[in-house]
């Protein structure tokens, strides 16, 4: 599964609603009306400390995300901005 | 549905223990509906007194935007005849709850239709179950295709996109699905297609009425074909078990990640369960909404580990979970067993069983129903008579002459 380009700025989209739960946390577009889910809680931070974050990369330097991981978590982030949760910001 | 995390945990799987609060619920605020529908699982037509005031579902809309749930089903009864139903409408999509909201189309009017397509976290769904005027009236009544078309047109015209058209899925209008795609098409709306249920008056109908078994793989092709263009409300998990799971979660969500909250705001497990047994409690309890979901005893024990029983040894027991928990029950079949509808044929063999005239099968818990004769109207004529047995009026407690009273033979 591609990843995104985790070296740019990314964001939630502004009509996507985040909400924690125990597993990670529920997603949910109101743009189009899709449901996703977060299987983790790091992943949850990593998506909460892109919009302070310069690049994605930095972003899930931030959460404790270790570099081994990061193709994982690349492509995680690249499923959610496939179905619009996420969109690229200008830094 | 999609997954964004790097585990490979199915979300069902996440699912069937419950959450902290529900994904999205079915809300029906009154039970007075100008249809009177053969198969309304909410036995609907008449309000009911008690129904939550304009305050109270307000409140419950508070509670709901705290619990950070995503969106509400509004339905009833015909939701758009309470007077304050535009208010509510208002009220929850500016508490960023959304609002998906089932309609027969009597109040969508062309100024109605331009509100809503100006409202952007508000979904439409405009029910249809037949894509002729024969087919449906003979369900709806006389008169709905009409009005359903009319609140299409008003829509579309209004430029609301992707509007729903929903269909219950039967033995008559199973044919006409292509067909009722080609309206939803037309109208630049989104096919919405249901399963019918045996709740409510849906029970009396039922038997007649739900698709027979070759036209089960007919619509099961015919989604699968369609795929994730045709909604479903997850409502066809239990023909999973033809083979490929269907677009969606392929999970019963009563008490785990749906419930209902019924116009006098009792909440029950399901839309499809309005009976005692499946009752977890009202949203006017001091707890509010959010400690019966909570702490219910039945929403707990929806969140145990639920064991397959007599399906426990069947191959497809993992697809299909066992099907739909309110139409066993009201059908009259062991919950932990198969569907009544098992594609498998499992629960063709303990239908048969059941008696003759139905005896013995639960009853919904409120029918709302409309008399069949209109109440009487102006005076009740009344003949004022004597009582025959009395010839004179009775002796009073004071009369003081001895033989008061006294009958000689």
């Amino acid at each position: 599964m591609p990843g995104i380009d985790i070296d740019r700025a990314w964001d939630l989209h502004p009509r996507v609603s985040v909400r924690p739960e125990p597993f990670g946390a529920l997603l949910y577009h109101f743009g189009t009306r899709r449901l996703s889910f977060l299987k983790d809680r790091r992943l949850l931070d990593v998506v909460r400390n892109l919009r302070d974050a310069p690049t994605a990369r930095d972003a899930c330097a931030r959460a404790g995300v270790p570099v081994s991981d990061l193709p994982r978590y690349g492509a995680a982030l690249g499923a959610l901005a496939r179905s619009s949760m996420l969109v690229e910001r200008t830094p | 549905m999609t997954a964004g995390t790097p585990a490979a945990t199915r979300l069902a799987d996440l699912f069937e223990y419950g959450l902290d609060a529900p994904i999205c619920l079915t809300w029906e605020l009154t039970y007075a509906c100008n249809l009177s529908c053969d198969h309304c699982l909410s036995s609907s037509g008449r309000r009911d007194p008690r129904e939550l005031s304009t305050a109270e579902a307000k409140a419950v809309i508070d509670e709901l935007e705290a619990m950070q749930v995503f969106y509400v089903n509004i339905g009833g009864g015909e939701p758009t005849v309470r007077p304050d139903f535009w208010e509510l409408l208002d009220y929850a999509t500016a508490h960023h709850v959304g609002v998906k909201f089932s309609t027969n189309g009597v109040r969508i009017t062309p100024e109605a239709a331009r509100r809503l397509a100006a409202n952007d976290y508000v979904d439409v769904q405009v029910s249809l179950d037949g894509a002729t005027a024969e087919v449906n009236d003979a369900l709806r009544g006389p008169g709905s295709y009409d009005t359903a078309a009319r609140a299409m047109r008003h829509l579309a015209d209004a430029g609301v996109r992707g509007f729903k058209l929903s269909v219950v899925c039967t033995r008559h209008n199973i044919p006409q699905l292509d067909a009722f795609k080609a309206i939803a098409d037309e109208h630049g709306a989104q096919l919405r297609l249901t399963r019918l249920r045996p709740s409510g008056r849906g029970a009396d109908v039922w038997d007649e009425l739900h698709p027979a078994p070759g036209q089960q793989r007919e619509l099961y092709d015919w989604l699968l074909a369609h795929g994730d263009r045709v909604l479903t409300g997850d409502s066809f998990f239990h023909l999973s078990a033809y083979g490929e799971a269907l677009p969606g979660l392929n999970l019963c969500g009563a008490g785990r990640v749906v419930c209902l909250i019924d116009p006098v705001g009792d909440v029950y497990a399901c839309p499809f369960a309005i009976h005692d047994e499946f009752l977890a409690g009202n949203v006017r309890e001091p707890g509010g909404f959010t400690g019966v979901w909570r702490e219910s005893e039945l929403f707990r024990g929806l969140r145990e580990p639920q064991t397959g029983g007599a399906c426990a040894a069947c191959g497809f027991h993992d697809s299909c979970k066992g099907g739909c928990m309110a139409a066993k029950f009201f059908t009259g079949l062991p919950l932990d067993g198969p569907d009544p509808e098992c594609v498998q044929g499992h629960g063709e063999a303990l239908l048969a069983g059941r008696s003759a005239d139905r005896s013995g099968l639960p009853r919904p818990r409120a029918d709302h129903s409309r008399r069949a004769a209109p109440p009487r109207r102006g005076p009740v004529p009344v003949k004022l008579t004597r009582r025959a047995d009395l010839d004179r009026p009775p002796v009073s407690a004071c009369e003081e002459n001895p033989l008061a009273g006294l009958r000689l033979p």
